[in-house]
C-alpha cells in the first residue's frame, strides 16, 4: 500500500513538475506500467512506430513524411512545404519540455498518421527514441 | 535634383508598404502555437472577417487535417482574425472552404508565377509563402524579397 502511494506520488509529481524530456518519458511509462506490469520504455521500439509506415494518410504515411528518416534533422510540413524544427532533443533542444505540447501533437499526429490515438507505451517509446537518438 | 530624387524613391517605396503586414503586437500566442505550427502565421488582412469564421467553423477538417482547439482558443483566435480582417471588396471572393490563394486579390498578385513554380519541389504548395517570400514570417511580401531565380530569369 505505502509502495503504491509512493508511485501514485512520483506519477503526480511528474505530471505536474515534468519538463525534461526524461521526466516526460517517466509519466507515459508510469502510465503504460499501470495498464502492463514491468513497463519500462524502449528508444528501439520508438524508433520502430517512427519509421512504420501507416498509410492511414495519403500524403502523411508515416512520421518520416515530415520529420524525414533523421530526427535529428529539420523536417518539412509535407502539404504546406512549413519548415519543421527537428524532433529529436539531439537537434532541438526545446522538444519534449512541455507535457502539454507532447500531449497536443501524439493527440493531432497519432490520429492523422497512426489513426487512432497512440497508447502510453508507445508515447514512453517514441520520447525515449528521441531523447536518445544522435 | 535631391527632390525629384526623394520623390522618385517615395514612389518606389510606397508600392511596399502595400505589401508589409506584420502581425499586429497584440497577436495572441494561441495564434503561433496554433495556426504557425503547420503553415505560416497567415496575417489576418489577406481574408475577410465572414471567411475567417467560416475557418474557424471547420476547424476539425481544415484542409483534410483535424486543426481543432478548444472552445477558449477558438474563440480567442476567432476575434484576432475578425478584428484584424482584411476588407472583403478589396480581396474579392475567397470561395467555400475559404481559401487566401483563391481570393481574387492573390490571384491578380501571382498572374506572372508560371504553373511550373508553382509545382516545383521547393514550393510544394501556393500556401508556402516563404518558398518565395522568404521573410513572409515577418510580414514582408515586397517584391524585392523574392528568392526563387526563376522568378527572376
Amino acid at each position: 500500500m505505502k509502495l503504491l502511494t509512493t508511485i501514485a506520488l512520483l506519477v503526480a509529481s511528474t505530471l505536474s513538475l515534468a519538463e525534461t524530456p526524461q521526466q516526460i518519458r517517466q509519466t507515459y511509462a508510469a502510465e503504460a506500467a499501470a495498464q502492463q506490469a514491468g513497463f519500462t520504455a524502449s528508444a528501439k521500439r520508438g524508433e520502430t512506430l517512427f519509421r512504420q509506415r501507416f498509410a492511414v494518410s495519403d500524403k502523411m504515411p508515416d512520421c518520416t513524411a515530415c520529420h524525414t528518416a533523421n530526427p535529428v534533422n529539420a523536417g518539412q510540413h509535407v502539404i504546406t512545404g512549413k519548415s519543421i524544427k527537428p524532433i529529436a532533443v539531439a537537434g532541438n533542444g526545446e522538444r519534449f519540455t512541455d507535457p502539454a505540447k507532447v500531449e497536443k501533437w501524439f493527440v493531432r499526429n497519432c490520429k492523422e498518421v497512426v489513426g487512432r490515438l497512440c497508447t502510453p507505451a508507445e508515447k514512453a517509446d517514441f520520447v525515449a527514441y528521441m531523447s536518445e537518438v544522435r | 535634383m535631391k527632390r525629384l530624387t526623394l520623390i522618385a524613391l517615395l514612389g518606389l517605396a510606397l508600392p511596399a508598404f502595400a505589401d508589409r503586414m506584420p502581425l499586429p503586437a497584440n497577436t495572441p500566442a494561441s495564434f503561433k502555437t496554433e495556426c504557425a505550427s503547420c503553415h505560416l502565421a497567415y496575417p489576418p488582412a489577406l481574408l475577410a472577417s465572414k471567411d475567417w469564421q467560416t475557418l474557424m467553423g471547420g476547424l476539425k477538417d481544415h484542409f483534410g487535417s483535424d486543426a481543432a482547439v478548444d472552445a477558449k482558443t477558438a474563440q480567442e483566435i476567432g476575434d484576432f482574425l475578425s478584428s484584424n480582417a482584411g476588407s472583403p471588396s478589396k480581396l474579392g471572393n475567397a470561395g467555400n472552404p475559404p481559401r487566401i490563394t483563391q481570393t481574387a486579390r492573390f490571384v491578380r498578385k501571382h498572374d506572372e508565377v508560371p504553373a511550373k513554380l508553382w509545382r516545383d519541389p521547393r514550393v510544394k504548395s501556393a500556401a508556402n509563402c516563404e518558398a518565395c517570400h522568404r521573410n513572409a514570417a515577418s510580414g514582408s511580401f515586397s517584391e524585392r524579397d523574392l528568392v526563387l531565380p526563376e522568378l527572376k530569369r
